[in-house]
């Protein structure tokens, strides 16, 4: 029997992945305040595309409340858990750190503070999401623009600048909380901040889709390369990876990712930082399969934390806190099951 | 091309303006172990990066059978010349077959998975190491010696001829340092071409075909090790006195002078490569 690293192929893995995840949507799709059998989806789905017959006025209602009001929110729920996951395992092996997450570059910082300032511009919500997403790219370019000031500094050089260009951005955010209006909307920023996928509609995450995905295809790609850079820099030299354009190649697409995560949902944290450590309990180390693993695992970990924040209350938990709840205990119990070496 | 020559010629080059090489120049052939000696400080890891095309001289050139360094592709580089680093912690459990497959990734290109036959040369390379029984155990969890042999391993995976070692033995027990320059010699044998640096002059009159001692950046003798490392050199590049000695086998030894206590402090200056090169 091969190793439990080799078992599978990237071939053999990806349909195992889907199913797992179009299980799981399917599943998120059934619960909420009016729950859903599975059949009774199964016989919409039919109906739409042709295969069989329904009344009326039922399709039109299970339209409203499939399509309309669940769909979006699921969709949103896979492509923010599989972003999130997948740049947060892209990251802890271009840091060559498992403690690392999305976060680590200013990216999370940087949207929250752009979220922050379109709502208190009173700006249209599509401008508050572009602002969101410039303002998470501008605090990682501001992060590598610092750690480009020292002259070889490598990624070291990189996190500081990550973490000063983290607490400007943060600090400009208390300014925005400060001057908004506490009535009305200090409160919008505060709940955004919390995250949340009941803003997600159909044509937005349709569009958010597509560079979503390419970005998580691209990263993927580049997991063996990212293999030998987790091995120090001069080693993938010598394995005749080009360093320096790999490194930046995955920091950008992870930014990217991560960005339109927060603007599709507010800011969702602990995902990015133990999914990959479940996936990597999975599948092993190597990037190749990690990555997908941990797209697919990212992406049932917010579906079930969409589905309890949905239904643990009559009225819906920010899922931003349902991730840190769940996260912080799962996060402890992937630390004792890990291997060591690390810490 | 089959089995070029490595020649580096007039190295020079500085950091901050403090000089680090100058005019080292240092040739690996096929069928050779050559080992690089130096003190702390004298520049051993820089020429190293030099002679990988990890970092370009500021003067001089590095020659890959007749054509510079710098006008390899990387890919195609890593395909003659392979680098064995310090042994280190990595912080992912890879196992170690899949550090050693990582060997295939100049052959395999970037972005493909490796096929049957890369895993084939991957094996062997373990097999040909005797590490077979670690293929599937973390590379985090096993010892020093085990974790040298994989990035041996990893090298020879690789398909280059010409091995760079980095300090191989340090780290290692007795018997693995003993067991590892015995195979250097054999893989040499087999007409590898291998370059290391180290700290033990004993090591290099165990293993090696030629010696280079590299003393202020300079290289400051060449040739077979029994020739080049006289009490009078060794004691120079050290600081310390020490008499090379012939045991009644005909073995040559080096072992610190007996009578060291009563050399003059003011011939072994501790650091003598940096006070001199500062000043």
């Amino acid at each position: 029997m091969l190793p439990r690293s080799e078992r599978w192929s990237l071939f053999g893995l990806s349909p195992v992945l889907i199913i797992v995840v179009a299980l799981a949507m399917l599943g998120a799709l059934c619960i909420g305040r009016y729950p859903l059998p599975v059949h009774d989806i199964l016989r919409f789905l039919g109906a739409s595309l042709g295969l069989g017959d329904m009344p009326a006025a039922e399709y039109d209602t299970l339209y409203n409340l499939i399509v309309r009001i669940r769909l979006p929110r699921v969709l949103a729920a896979v492509l923010v858990g599989a972003s999130l996951s997948t740049a947060g395992a892209a990251f802890q092996g271009v840091f060559r750190n498992p403690l690392v997450s999305p976060g680590l570059l200013g990216v999370l910082a940087g949207s929250a503070f752009g979220a922050a300032l379109g709502i208190l511009l009173g700006l249209p919500w599509a401008s508050v999401q572009i602002l969101t997403f410039a303002m998470g790219v501008a605090a990682v370019g501001l992060g590598v623009g610092i750690a480009g000031l020292f002259r070889g500094g490598g990624i070291v050089m990189m996190v500081l600048g990550g973490i000063v260009s983290g607490a400007l951005f943060t600090s400009l955010l208390s300014m925005v909380k400060y001057a908004a209006d506490p009535y009305n909307q200090l409160p919008a920023i505060v709940y955004w901040l919390m995250g949340s996928l009941a803003m997600a509609d159909l044509g937005q995450v349709g569009a958010l889709a597509v560079p979503m995905l390419l970005g998580i295809g691209l990263l993927v790609a580049l997991g063996r390369p990212l293999d030998a850079l987790t091995m120090g820099d001069d080693e993938a030299r010598s394995l005749g990876v080009p360093v320096r354009s790999i490194r930046y190649t995955i920091i950008i697409l992870s930014t990217l990712i991560s960005a339109m995560t927060v603007s599709l949902a507010g800011m969702i944290g602990w995902v990015g930082l133990i999914v990959p450590h479940i996936a990597r309990l999975l599948v092993g180390p190597g990037n190749a399969l990690l990555l997908p693993t941990s797209a697919a695992i990212g992406a049932c970990f917010l579906l079930a934390s969409d589905g309890l924040s949905r239904t643990l209350t009559t009225t819906e938990i920010p899922i931003g806190i349902v991730t840190e709840l769940i996260g912080i205990p799962g996060f402890l119990l992937v630390l004792g099951r890990a291997r060591k070496g690390w810490l | 091309m089959s089995d070029p020559t490595l020649s580096a010629s007039q190295i020079r080059h500085a950091y901050r303006g403090r000089t680090v090489l100058h005019d080292a120049s240092l040739e690996l052939a096929p069928g050779q172990v050559v080992s690089l000696l130096g003190a702390n400080g004298a520049g051993k890891s820089t020429l190293l990066r030099i002679i990988l095309g990890l970092l370009p001289p500021q003067g001089g050139e590095v020659r890959l059978g007749g054509r510079p360094l710098r006008d390899y592709p990387r890919r195609e580089l890593a395909g003659h010349l392979a680098y064995v680093p310090q042994v280190h912690a990595t912080p992912f459990p890879y196992s170690v077959r899949q550090v050693v497959l990582m060997g295939r990734l100049p052959a395999t290109g970037l972005f493909a998975a490796p096929g049957h036959q890369d895993r084939m040369i991957a094996e062997q390379a373990l097999a040909r190491l005797g590490i077979g029984h670690l293929a599937e155990r973390p590379y985090t969890e096993i010892s020093g010696g085990e974790r040298q042999m994989a990035l041996i391993a990893r090298a020879l995976a690789q398909g280059s001829r010409l091995l760079i070692l980095d300090e191989p033995a340090t780290g290692l027990d007795y018997g693995n340092q003993i067991a590892l320059l015995d195979l250097l010699r054999s893989l040499a044998a087999e007409g590898y071409g291998i370059l290391k640096t180290t700290h033990h002059p004993d090591h290099v009159l165990a293993s090696s075909d030629r010696v280079a001692i590299l003393k202020d950046g300079h290289i400051i003798a060449d040739g077979p090790p029994e020739n080049v490392m006289s009490a009078a050199l060794l004691s120079d590049l050290y600081g310390v006195a020490i008499a090379p000695t012939r045991l009644p086998d005909g073995r040559l030894v080096i072992l610190p002078a007996a009578d060291r206590a009563r050399r003059p402090p003011s011939a072994a200056p501790i650091f003598p490569s940096t006070l001199e090169l500062s000043a």
